[in-house]
């Protein structure tokens, strides 16, 4: 199933926790909503559901306008942060719930609804607990029951809200490529929310990076890596070196001085801010048109060394990658050029 | 942590230091009070009342028991609980879970009014409902015309009880929703559920000790209630006195076995409430610890 949000605001009270959202899902997808706490993910997210009422603007599924109709009527599939498994309900019973509740010509018998709930249960890989409660399974466990329920129903969206956000990081990473298997092996259209670069960026076919209650970006993981498209993207997705800058006679400038960067994107003239990866730097011996500094810190990370330069007498710091080779001696010179870069006006 | 320590290892006390001597000392003086007060305001009247009640031995007892009055009391008691206990049910968990699930203005002072109850003495509670449908009030005389009879009767009794008694379980509740969150009853929405089917299978089972608990204290006071149903009963025996109403009439005549027989039915409730309530306690204290204030 399509889903389609259009013009999208929410309000709390008055406080707007999402601002003028536009987002098309197609049909099967995997897609992650990805941004920072507080950025509106599982507002978009419970919206799409229809937990919540957009103040104004539309979601579609497919054709049809399902702005106002109820959670029941939209057929989705929701797991929730915290999964809500019915405590008193044994597993079996827990993801037999859907069809329980289905008016009286399509409930399906209890046998089965029984026979369904082990069939889901091998697809999630946990057979044999039908007869557990939520209390007596690890938290992975509860989170793959609480998938189980929520495809129970046949749904036409799968929303996961932070799926893996409770467990810990071995866990965390087994069930990411669970997940992905799950999806191809179901294809389902399917969302989830995270604040997890890695899980995104590994997991999503598309990714849509959120911050303030507006998306940023949406795109393929090398999209939103490479080609990021607002300063805020460039920072919250991979690491990222910044230094400002000036935009002038198609150069970028550091005090006073062209680095060797031409403008070949029509960046206007003025004050900016360099975008680039720390790793991704060319090492120069000679600085004709170079970014120069003296070496403040420097220190081992894993495989490769992090150092801080001074940029310019003092006013500016930048950290670049360097190979563990490289000496990088307090107070010596190193002169760079970045490989890939980004200049964005300052505002 | 020290005590953590003595306490989980009772062997220790007899090579414990001074200090721990010393708690031991105060602890004991503490748990001594403690039990000299219960054994005098609590367990010495309940004793009494037993001892009262059969001080004659077991036949005047029952006769008492059996007088058509008293019956009839015990009857108006029941009826007046069988009433008031599920309409504070159904009170209770509607007021309940419209304070903990929905925002909506004025909450706090709905909150405020379920409080009302145990803030008034009951008497006052009482005198409200006389001056709402006495003789000189304005509903008064148009209830008089259409034959509606409410002070004095069983529907004033009825009213009064129900005021009295209603916070008893929508405070237990409250904290105990609030606490449980909406999370549960929108997992049951978003799998297709109604609102029917999402109270009946996942709000009722996640409250229900909870909801006991508050419906045992509900019935005991709705039972015990003497002042409020005082005002508004009018004292008609054998028609409008209530078991409470009953004890104190008896015992103005100086029938003190009667008295104190229709009195041992209360406290025998009175204890079949405690350990009822103890064994909720004990069994079901994670789901019900949210409110320990009444
Ligand atoms: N029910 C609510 N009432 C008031 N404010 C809310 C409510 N839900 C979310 N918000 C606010 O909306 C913003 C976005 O929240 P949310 O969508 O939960 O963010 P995220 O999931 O990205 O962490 C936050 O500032 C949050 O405080
Ligand atoms: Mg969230």
């Amino acid at each position: 199933m399509e889903v389609r949000v259009s013009n999208v605001r929410k309000e709390f009270a008055t406080f707007p926790a999402l601002h003028d959202v536009s987002l098309d899902i197609k049909s099967g997808e995997l897609i992650a909503l990805l941004g920072p706490s507080g950025s509106g993910k599982t507002t978009l997210l419970r919206l799409i559901a229809g937990l919540e009422e957009p103040t104004r603007g539309q979601i579609y599924f497919g054709d049809q306008d399902a702005s106002h109709r109820s959670i029941q009527e939209r057929n989705v599939g929701f797991v929730f942060q915290h999964y809500a498994l019915f405590r008193h309900m044994t597993v079996a019973d827990n993801i037999g719930f859907g069809l329980k509740v289905r008016p009286g010509a399509t409930r399906p018998s209890k046998a089965d609804i029984r026979r369904r709930a082990t069939e889901l249960l091998n697809l999630v890989q946990l057979p044999g607990l039908e007869n557990r409660y939520p209390a007596q399974l690890s938290g992975g466990q509860r989170q793959r029951v609480a998938l189980a329920r929520a495809m129970a129903i046949e749904p036409k969206v799968l929303l996961l809200d932070e799926p893996f956000g409770a467990l810990d990081a071995q866990v965390r990473r087994e069930l990411r490529r669970w997940l992905r298997e799950i999806h191809e092996a179901t294809g389902h259209t399917t969302v989830f929310v995270t604040h997890d670069q890695e899980e995104a960026l590994e997991l999503a076919d598309r990714v849509v990076v959120m911050s303030q209650g507006r998306i940023e970006q949406v795109g393929t993981a090398d999209d939103v890596y490479d080609h990021p498209t607002s300063p805020f993207v460039y920072g919250f997705i991979g690491d990222s070196s910044t230094l400002p800058v000036k935009v002038e006679n198609g150069q970028v400038w550091v005090s006073d001085r062209p680095i060797g960067l031409p403008i070949t994107s029509g960046e206007p003239d003025g004050p900016a801010t360099l975008y680039f990866r720390p790793h991704e730097v060319d090492l120069l011996d000679d600085c004709g048109g170079c970014i120069a500094g003296t070496v403040v810190a420097s220190r081992r990370v894993a495989g490769t060394r992090r150092v801080e330069l001074e940029i310019g007498g003092g006013r500016e710091r930048v950290e670049i990658e360097l190979p563990i080779e490289h000496a990088a001696t307090q107070k010596s010179r190193i002169a760079f050029r970045p490989r890939r870069w980004k200049v964005f006006p300052t505002a | 942590m020290a005590e953590q320590v003595t306490s989980s290892n009772p062997g220790r006390y007899a090579t414990g230091s001074a200090a721990t001597a010393e708690r031991l000392i105060t602890r004991i003086i503490l748990m001594g009070v403690a039990f000299a007060f219960l054994a005098i305001f609590l367990v010495m009247p309940l004793v009494i009342v037993f001892t009262e009640a059969f001080s004659r031995g077991l036949a005047p007892f029952l006769e008492n028991i059996a007088d058509p009055d008293t019956l009839s009391a015990i009857r108006l008691t029941l009826i007046v609980a069988a009433i008031s206990v599920p309409l504070n049910l159904v009170f209770g968990v509607a007021a309940a879970w419209a304070i903990a699930k929905f925002e909506f203005k004025g909450k706090a002072f709905l909150i405020t009014l379920i409080d009302l109850p145990f803030s008034v003495s009951p008497v006052i509670s009482g005198l409200v409902y006389v001056l709402l449908f006495g003789s000189t009030s304005l509903l008064g005389p148009w209830l008089k015309m259409h034959g509606i009879v409410i002070l004095f009767a069983v529907p004033g009794i009825v009213l009064a009880t129900v005021f009295v008694t209603f916070p008893f379980v929508a405070r237990e509740l409250i904290p105990l929703m609030q606490e449980q969150g909406t999370g549960d009853e929108e997992a049951a929405l978003s799998l297709g559920a109604n609102g029917w089917q999402t109270f009946w299978f996942v709000t009722l089972p996640n409250i229900k000790w909870g909801l006991l608990y508050g419906v045992l204290l509900c019935n005991a006071r709705a039972m015990g209630e003497f002042g409020a149903v005082s005002v508004v009963s009018g004292h008609i025996r054998g028609v409008t006195n209530t078991m409470p109403l009953h004890v104190e009439i008896l015992y103005n005549e100086y029938n003190a076995v009667g008295a104190f027989a229709v009195a041992s039915l209360l406290a025998g409730l009175a204890l079949v409430t405690l350990v009822l309530k103890t064994l909720l306690e004990m069994r079901y204290g994670a789901e019900i610890a949210a409110t320990r204030g009444h």
